[in-house]
């Protein structure tokens, strides 16, 4: 290690002395990347987990139909072509034909039919696969998707972490998919690194695979995916160069050190196709929250500028709706409720709300169990006391019982975060459909229920003309700023930290959660 | 005969009273609202309700509480710990695979704090009002007072960021190459520091224990003969009254060393020690009941076996012992 970190200085000299010179370097191949996971994830494939800790190691080891760049342009992978046809309801997949399993065996449009088929029955996302009827495979490496509507969101849900192609000879031998020994040992994958070692609890060690189809990919021999679940030590060990690259990395103050220190580089590129955004959800089923104006009241009672400010030191992006910041979705327009007292005050007044005694109502304002929601909860519960609202904190004790309360809507408001998943029709919907209230963690837990929302929903999901698509999604970002089932407030945070000796870090739209093939080691 | 049916008598009562901390935990994780699934759904990032309840009904979740208690302790009963529902896997697979980590920690803190902890308690007994004394018992009761994660972090910022003699976590580094010397040396360099962060809670309780009884054992009529005899103070410290003041160190000593296992889940977790402690924490957390109720047996087992040492150790330093019953 010390060695290592002998190296890394001298890197770190060097690439201060070629300054002007390093953006022009050329990937070299070799070295092992150091890296980390925050927490062991229970399955490495992606074709029946979702969720950030299996996407690192398993987009290294499953390859996807296709892959984003930072623009959300999608881009050649396991596919070298892909046509949709005029009405929306084929889409045809030209495979690569040199591309290979971990085992030698050619990867076939047989294997991509058989991974659509896993996935829509086991994979958390139902929406992603829900309008697939069927895969023709007309010959070894054409795959045509057959749809019962058109459905513009497959682009996305055919790329990162979540259209893994599994090989068929291995998870198609009857056993349960969800709980297939060869899950995590002895993966056999279709991407560009092979599973060395998963330890639980200690690091996961992938290898360069020789037989990757992409000419003279990947550049790194190794991957080290150390399991370290303490923020603290996590900073540590970047600062003193044991670790080269960490993601999703979302502490404000310690993203705000680690920016300080010399040979790291921090940025929160990478984190648009995940989406995560963290806001104020409230239960409108029940109580003054019923009221639009009352909602209304506390998005403007709410001085954001000090979240983003004072408590999130400038670290996060503001969110003004449910669609992450960074995609081409988002709508920046939409009203924002800017810090009024007095408007608050009036339009509580004017819900059947009177100041009484200094006070006019009681809400319960829940502490999520999510690391740093502590302060911004309390700022709220001190906002909303200067209109009258006293919001009594209520914490519990694990994730469990949090889940549980709000996905039986028994609350009134809680700090929550969630994620986009790509395209809206995957992490969005769930949020505000009218058919998903109350049905478990991250469904529609405010209750809300609005027809048009329901109906441009529909209609966007199956819109394939980009510009309607995305008047559509404008008009719903519009309806639920007005009505405020949720009061939005920032991108979370994530960054990614790494090293000056990393070349290429992953910066598409899928950061760390998409291969990184092209990530390479300076000298 | 009579020593047979006792110790008989003892691991009946000791098997019953490890059944009923199973079922009692069973039974109020259970009381708890919400499940593994939860977290599960935690972990995917959210997921349909269709396949939450697939999961459910996978584990046998969706059944009612009596009919789950009853699989798992006729399980149990069958020596069978059942599958994490968190990490897919046999309970017993992955408690052994991180039992000799937590082994390792737990034994070699517990050394350290007792011998550490003895020796200084020793030195200033002899000077019960000299520098050395303030010093040791200023120190110890720092270690004993600073919330152990923070004694961690102060620790690693030291000797791991400021001089980097130290690695931050981990048990080992898996680019280092060589054999099996170079792999003990590695695996020795990182447990320098949770070693000494687990102890040093321990090491205030042993010195100031070691120092009183030392003080005591110091005023006793023997040790004023063995003086009297014309034996250098250091002949009467280690030859004579060490040996009767460690007997009470040893008790305690035994007494704390579940103390000493729960303290390792925090050291763990500060240094990603993959042992029981990180486990334990992840499964509290993920409310992974099977994996918990697994490591609380496997816990209890290492402090019954802990104990047992401590009797051994005992009867070494005070031959007594042994003829009592």
């Amino acid at each position: 290690m010390r060695h290592m970190f002998k190296q890394f200085l001298t890197a770190t000299a060097a690439a201060a002395l070629l300054a002007t010179s390093a953006m022009a370097d050329e990937p070299k191949r070799g070295g092992t990347l150091v890296t980390v996971i925050t927490s062991t994830p229970r399955v490495l494939n992606p074709a029946v987990q979702s969720g950030i800790a299996t996407g690192f190691p398993g987009a290294q080891l499953f390859a996807s139909p296709l892959r984003y760049d930072d623009s959300w342009t999608p881009q050649p992978y396991l596919a070298k072509s892909w046509e949709v046809s005029e009405d929306g309801l084929k889409v045809t997949l030209h495979l690569v034909e040199n591309a290979t399993f971990h085992d030698g065996q050619p990867i076939t449009s047989e294997d991509v039919a058989f991974s659509v088929d896993v996935i829509k029955e086991y994979h958390p996302f139902k929406s992603m696969f829900a309008p697939v009827t069927s895969v023709d495979t007309p010959d070894a490496h054409t795959a045509v998707i057959n749809l019962s509507k058109p459905h513009p969101a497959l682009m996305l849900a055919m790329s990162g972490q979540l259209m893994s192609i599994i090989p068929k000879h291995i998870y198609g031998d009857g056993q349960d998919p969800k709980n297939h020994p060869r899950n995590n040992v002895d993966v056999v994958g279709s991407g560009p690194f092979k599973l060395v070692e998963f330890k639980n609890g200690e690091h996961i060690i992938l290898e360069r695979y020789d037989g990757f189809f992409m000419e003279g990919r990947p550049y790194l021999d190794k991957i080290v995916m150390r399991i370290m679940p303490d923020s603290s030590a996590r900073a540590i060990a970047l600062e003193n160069g044991e670790l080269m690259l960490a993601a999703f990395e979302a502490e404000p103050t310690l993203i705000q050190r680690l920016s300080k220190v010399k040979g790291l580089n921090i940025t929160n590129k990478g984190y648009g196709g995940i989406g995560p955004i963290d806001w104020l959800a409230m239960n409108t089923t029940r109580g003054p929250l019923q009221d639009k104006r009352v909602r209304q009241a506390i998005a403007y009672a709410i001085d954001k500028n000090f979240i983003l400010k004072a408590i999130l030191r400038g670290t996060a992006v503001e969110a003004k709706t449910g669609i992450h910041p960074d995609s081409p979705l988002y709508d920046a327009d939409v009203n924002n409720y800017p810090l009024d007292l007095d408007k608050a005050a009036a339009l509580l007044d004017e819900a059947g709300f009177p100041m009484k005694d200094g006070k006019r109502f009681d809400l319960t304002l829940e502490l999520a169990p999510f690391p740093g929601y502590k302060p911004q909860t309390e700022y709220i519960k001190q906002a909303l006391s200067k209109v009258g609202i006293n919001a009594t904190i209520h914490s519990s004790a694990d994730f469990p019982s949090w889940a549980k309360m709000m996905g039986t809507l028994d609350f009134d408001m809680s700090l929550d975060s969630v994620y986009n998943w790509g395209d809206p029709v995957i992490g969005v919907n769930r949020t505000y459909m009218s058919d998903n209230i109350g049905k478990g963690v991250w469904s529609n837990t405010q209750g809300y229920a609005n027809a048009r929302v329901d109906e441009l929903l529909q209609m966007a999901g199956t819109e394939n003309d980009p510009e309607k698509r995305k008047a559509l999604y404008k008009e719903f970002q519009e309806i639920v700023a007005d009505e405020v089932p949720i009061y939005f407030l920032n991108a979370v945070p994530m960054h990614t930290i790494y090293s000056d000796k990393v070349g290429n870090p992953p910066m598409g739209i899928w950061g760390t959660s998409s291969p990184i093939d092209m990530t390479y080691l300076k000298d | 005969m009579d020593q047979l049916r006792s110790t008989l008598i003892r691991l009946a009562y000791a098997v019953m009273l490890l059944l009923a901390v199973l079922v009692l935990n069973f039974s109020m994780l259970h009381l708890a609202p919400g499940d593994v699934v939860d977290t599960i759904a935690q972990s995917m990032g959210g997921a349909d309700e269709t396949v939450l309840n697939q999961i459910r009904a996978d584990y046998g979740l969706d059944q009612p509480f009596l009919v789950q208690l009853g699989r798992y302790v006729l399980r149990v009963l069958q020596f069978d710990l059942g599958y994490s529902f968190f990490y897919n896997q046999p309970v017993t697979s992955l408690i052994l695979e991180r039992l000799p980590a937590t082994l390792l920690l737990v034994l070699s803190a517990q050394i350290l704090a007792l011998v550490v902890g003895v020796v200084l308690g020793v030195f200033s007994a002899r000077r019960p009002n000299g520098i050395l004394s303030h010093f040791v018992t200023f120190f110890a009761l720092f270690g004993y007072s600073a919330p152990v994660f923070w004694t961690g972090i102060l620790l690693l910022i030291a000797f791991s960021l400021k001089i980097q003699w130290f690695p931050v976590a981990g048990m080992q580094d898996v680019t280092v190459e060589g054999g099996f010397f170079a792999h003990a040396l590695d695996i020795a360099r990182h447990l320098v520091l949770p070693m000494v962060t687990l102890a040093s809670i321990f090491l205030a309780l042993y010195s100031r224990l070691a120092r009183a009884t030392m003080m005591e054992v110091l005023g006793s009529d023997y040790v004023r003969t063995a003086k009297a005899k014309g034996l250098t103070m250091r002949d009467v410290v280690y030859k004579h009254a060490l040996k009767n003041a460690l007997a009470p160190v040893i008790t305690l000593a035994g007494l704390q060393f579940s103390a000493v296992v729960s303290g390792a889940v925090l050291v763990e977790t500060v240094f990603s020690w993959p042992g029981l402690g990180t486990l334990a924490f992840q499964s509290i957390i993920a409310r992974d009941t099977p994996t918990i109720l697994g490591i609380l047996f496997f816990s209890a087992l290492v402090v019954i076996v802990g104990n047992i040492l401590t009797d051994l150790a005992l009867r070494l330093v005070d031959p007594r012992i042994g003829g009592r019953r």
